[in-house]
């Protein structure tokens, strides 16, 4: 099934040339745990940014805390640089119903009102639940519901997209 | 019967009130979950979404002034409404029952209870008695337990120890009427401290606390030697009915942290103190305001360890 997936480590070149050219002085990067941190590490890095990377975990903003409770392990979020008036750049790995996305932008407003704020994911795979799109995006992979498409992180730090049974 | 009140039928946090019982994983979570929350209290808005429309009652039957502030702090950070009520002045002297009271405030629509009572275990009654959305926060019960406490004094000795494996924990003082010391002792022996000592005359120490599995010293100096972290409980004067001491004086003379006594601990220990601090009787300004003080940082540790278990319990 993976031998379909397109290269990760492709779609992360095609992803910095994309975002270079809109590149500013204020730019910052943030990416979202898990996958998206790993994916921003490696744009911060590729795209030579001078602010220091942020990072978000949304736990204590999703949405479907009345349903599911508190995420078991919720990492720390770390924002090292003031938000005022930066032009943000949140980084996933897959898009998917846009709820995580949702709950980042509502955290990233509790830092500071950012002036622009963009998203680059890896992967678009669909199925939208509330209206949002990506500003840069590798590669647009329907996956069914039902399916779980996210990015692993192997030997050498090489990340690789991966599709399984969701559970 | 259930085994563990505290626990829901998936063996998740519904209530707390104790820890001792309390599984190590679910220690470990809510140390962990604090961790995350320690993050938001140093942001511009120090305010997360989780219980937003919950309403927080503080159910305070007896007076507290930094508990009820921490946990109204920690649950206002949640966005929940809260609710202070000082019950020792009002319904309760009126004749209505504890229950009563509780069953009041849950027609209101109360979602979590705050409980502190002087008498050990009511907040064990009125977990029995709450439906099933609601839920209830131990906030001292008598001499019996004060989790919260317990639990911020181990985030404490985590962050400035690292690792409990290999330390030496000594608690001074009036253990006798002490519910932060047996808090303490039961979270610490969960997460494998080797070696835990109390510290205190004979006339305060509980019949039997070694049961506990700590070493009893009545001599300060030895039992401080090479301890990593020393904690100080506040002599509970209001607790005490007979003549358990001689004097304020006399205690401060053999049980009294000085800077001359903190010299035997460890060079890096720690010096906590769960407060109100009562200065020249159980330790001295030169201590409590000195370098290896971390009393103050307890107090801060203190909210983000609260918002973590009510936000851990309110979504179980």
């Amino acid at each position: 099934m993976s031998a379909l997936l397109p290269d990760a480590e492709a779609l992360i070149r095609e992803l910095c040339d994309r975002i270079r050219p809109d590149l500013g002085p204020r730019s910052a990067l943030v990416g979202i745990h898990t996958g998206g941190a790993w994916l921003a590490e490696r744009l911060h890095r590729e795209l030579g940014l001078a602010t220091p990377l942020g990072i978000l975990d949304v736990a204590f903003y999703r949405d479907d805390y009345a349903r599911q409770g508190l995420a078991r392990d919720p990492k720390r979020s770390d924002i090292p640089f003031a938000v005022e008036e930066q032009d943000i750049i949140l980084v996933d790995d897959v898009l998917y119903t846009g709820r995580t996305v949702r709950a980042a932008i509502n955290e990233l407003f509790d830092y500071g009102r950012a002036a622009r704020i963009a998203l680059a994911v890896l992967a678009d795979r669909g199925g939208r639940e509330l209206p949002v799109s990506p500003t840069y995006c590798g590669a647009r992979i329907p996956v069914p519901e039902g399916k779980r498409l996210r990015l692993v992180r192997g030997t050498e730090g090489r990340l690789a997209l991966e599709l399984h049974d969701a559970g | 019967m259930q085994a563990n009140p505290q626990l829901n039928r998936n063996g998740e946090l519904q209530h707390l009130l104790s820890l001792d019982g309390l599984p190590r994983e679910i220690v470990l979570q809510i140390l962990d979950t604090a961790e995350s929350f320690a993050s938001v209290t140093e942001r511009e808005v120090k305010k997360v979404p989780l219980l937003r429309g919950k309403s927080v009652f503080n159910l305070f039957f007896e007076p507290s002034t930094r508990t009820r502030t921490t946990f109204e702090i920690a649950a206002k950070r949640l966005s929940a409404d809260v609710i202070n009520l000082n019950v020792s002045t009002s319904s309760q002297s009126k004749g209505e029952s504890l229950l009563d009271t509780v069953a009041n405030l849950s027609a209101m629509q109360a979602d979590l209870f705050v409980v502190r009572h002087a008498s050990s275990g009511a907040p064990f009654l009125i977990a029995r008695h709450v439906k099933p959305h609601e839920h209830v926060v131990n906030a001292g019960d008598g001499r019996h337990a004060h989790p919260t406490q317990g639990l911020l004094d181990l985030f404490t000795i985590r962050h400035y120890k690292k690792d409990f494996s290999g330390l030496t924990v000594a608690i001074v003082g009036d253990i006798l009427h002490s519910r932060v010391a047996r808090s303490l002792i039961h979270g610490l022996r969960t997460l494998g401290v080797p070696e835990i000592r109390v510290i205190g005359p004979q006339t305060l120490q509980p019949p039997g606390v070694e049961t506990l599995g700590v070493r009893v010293f009545s001599d300060m100096r030895a039992g401080l030697a090479q301890a990593d972290v020393i904690v100080m409980l506040r002599l509970q004067n209001e607790r005490m009915g007979g003549a358990l001491l001689p004097s304020a004086q006399e205690f401060n003379k053999y049980y009294g942290l000085t800077a001359e006594k903190l010299a035997l601990a460890r060079p890096d220990a720690i010096v906590m103190h769960p407060g109100p601090m009562n200065r020249g009787v159980e330790i001295d300004s030169s201590v409590a305001d000195g370098a290896q003080s971390v009393i103050l940082p307890q107090v801060t540790f203190g909210i983000a360890v609260r918002m973590a278990v009510m936000s851990i319990i309110a979504g179980n």
